[in-house]
């Protein structure tokens, strides 16, 4: 392995992270603001507690969720993209790194900036509502493996877009929906049973159940199965990414 | 000296048919600068990149130093350095640390004098904390050349280093490349000024379509190019030379109807004069007198041709 290569990828797009650090914190502290605002404080009052635990708090895992989700998705997939945009990714292809090592730093870069960013609103929450964790370690757990998964995702947008609209479409058009219907702002129990038995096609639902069982000890799906989600879909990324790894699919033809 | 590149018929061809490299054959010296002169889409590029890594050979072997590029990449790659034609930087990163970032990617670790070296060479050492995209065209190509250079590359390439550069910024890309080469790094370049090839070559490879049509020595290749013929067209054939014009420089003609004579135009003295003066010492009566010139360029256009046809 080539550790200082990596080390290299991982502080060059680390800095590119912190060049922009404000802009980088403040939109996730104040949209996660607006939502406790409006789902915690003015829906929230009129709602009463979820399965024991109140909406404002209900919802934490959730938010931290969608936004390490979604930034998960846009770091990873922007920070391999971007290079092949403007041409420097000749420097990475020409130089003495493996697929493996390439993947590694990049993942690695955007799952730490997608952590920050979760740890961000972990650490905002608390200042809206009473937040005990339950389970600290399996909090940290699922944070960690969906931070680097869904990264893994974003890396294999980034390879496969040709362009800044089809950056933007895999994200837009399916993540988004996908988080928002998966039980981030509420329990999948609330629903009808049809849409009960559709929810568990939509892979997010496990992951925001297992999250939130994490904080509450309460969950949609056993946690069981909510780690055999996130396991599953970690596994079929690395198999997306070793398959493009071996052919150099739209990066090395 | 030793064989420091090696590459054994490369191919390449994509998915539509088009071959842009068809068996290219070329050993390449340590220490030397070779100039690898070609039309837009001969496959200069697509040479250096499957070369660099950047795309995949359909077939053939490189060797870089001994080490095969595709199965010990990792000891080939240590060894190259690659400027490309096009300029691509991040463009809000500072020079020193995309040059910091181009050495941590070939797993060397940080060198800071090494880096201070490089760029007070390449008049960067002043823009050192500028953002990149502060920089004008030229600094930006001097920035790659620094990032090359960062992990201490024994074959650098330049793939058309002095396109679109002014001549002040060409002259100083001539004198890096000396500097280098005065280090011992072997250079290959691409351009298509035959200027460039001339001033700062050892050798000169031309290629077009997808082939190497000619290397030789830039020295001999001068040579030719820098000879004169003149052909002095006689009324009657001649059997043979007469002894009075007999040299190494004057031979006869096809058919004996004319002797051609070949001079160096650059010489203090083309002996012109006394040939001349021979010819009509021997009684000869002239038909016509012509003179003919071959550059590079003409060497250059006629094997493009050539091949075209």
């Amino acid at each position: 392995m080539n550790w200082t290569a990596i080390k290299s990828i991982y502080v060059f797009e680390m800095t590119r992270f912190f060049r922009t650090f404000l802009q980088s914190l403040i939109s996730p502290v104040l949209s996660t603001s607006l939502y406790f605002v409006v789902f915690g404080a003015a829906i929230g009052s009129r709602i009463n507690e979820v399965e024991g635990v109140s909406y404002a708090a209900f919802i934490v895992p959730g938010l931290i969720m969608l936004s390490v989700m979604t930034q998960g998705i846009s770091n990873g997939s922007f920070g391999i993209y971007f290079p092949k945009f403007i041409g420097t990714i000749y420097e990475l292809l020409s130089a003495p790194v493996s697929f493996l090592e390439i993947v590694v730093g990049y993942v690695g870069a955007a799952a730490t900036k997608a952590m920050f960013i979760g740890v961000i609103i972990l650490i905002t929450a608390f200042f809206f509502v009473d937040l005990h964790i339950m389970h600290p370690g399996a909090m940290v757990l699922f944070l960690v493996l969906t931070c680097v998964s869904f990264s893994l995702f974003g890396f294999i947008i980034g390879i496969w877009a040709k362009n800044f609209e089809q950056l933007q479409l895999v994200p837009l058009l399916i993540v988004t929906p996908l988080v928002f219907l998966g039980g981030s702002f509420y329990s999948i129990s609330m629903l009808p049973p049809v849409w009960q038995a559709i929810s568990m096609f939509n892979p997010v639902v496990y992951l925001i159940s297992g999250f939130r069982w994490a904080f509450f000890g309460i969950a949609d799906v056993p946690i069981g199965t909510s780690l055999m989600a996130i396991a599953a879909f970690t596994g079929l990324c690395l198999l997306v990414v070793g398959w493009i790894f071996r052919t150099g699919w739209r990066i090395r033809e | 000296m030793s064989t420091i590149l090696e590459i054994r018929d490369l191919k390449k061809s994509y998915d539509g048919g088009f071959e842009a490299l068809k068996g290219v054959n070329l050993s390449i010296e340590e220490g030397e600068i070779i100039a690898l002169l070609g039309p837009n889409g001969a496959g200069k590029t697509t040479l250096i990149s499957a070369i660099c890594g950047i795309v995949m050979p359909t077939s053939g072997s490189v060797s870089v130093g001994g080490h095969d590029i595709g199965t010990d990449f990792r000891a080939a790659r240590t060894l190259i350095g690659l400027v490309p034609q096009e300029v691509a930087l991040e463009p809000f990163e500072k020079v020193i640390n995309t040059v910091r970032f181009s050495r941590g990617l070939f797993g060397k670790r940080g060198d800071d004098a090494l880096i201070e070296t490089i760029l007070k060479r390449l008049s960067l050492w002043d823009k050192r904390n500028n953002q990149i995209k502060e920089l004008s065209g030229g600094m930006k190509r001097r920035v790659l050349i620094a990032k090359a250079l960062a992990h201490e590359p024994r074959v650098l390439f330049l793939d058309e280093p002095t396109a679109g550069v002014d001549v002040e910024l060409r002259k100083d890309m001539w004198d890096i490349v000396a500097d280098l080469k005065a280090d011992g790094v072997t250079i290959i370049l691409t351009t298509h000024y035959i200027e460039e090839a001339e001033a700062i070559a050892d050798r000169i490879g031309v290629i077009a379509k997808g082939e190497i049509l000619l290397v030789e020595d830039k020295d001999a290749l001068m040579l030719r190019m820098g000879k004169k013929e003149l052909e002095v067209q006689l009324s009657a054939p001649l059997d043979a030379l007469p002894a009075s014009l007999q040299s190494d420089t004057v031979r006869l003609g096809p058919d004996g109807s004319s002797l051609i004579y070949t001079y160096d135009t650059r010489a203090e003295r083309t002996g012109i004069t006394k040939l001349l003066s021979d010819v009509a010492a021997e009684g000869l009566v002239l038909r016509d007198v012509v003179t003919r010139q071959s550059s590079l360029e003409d060497i250059f256009v006629t094997l493009v041709k050539e091949d075209a046809a």
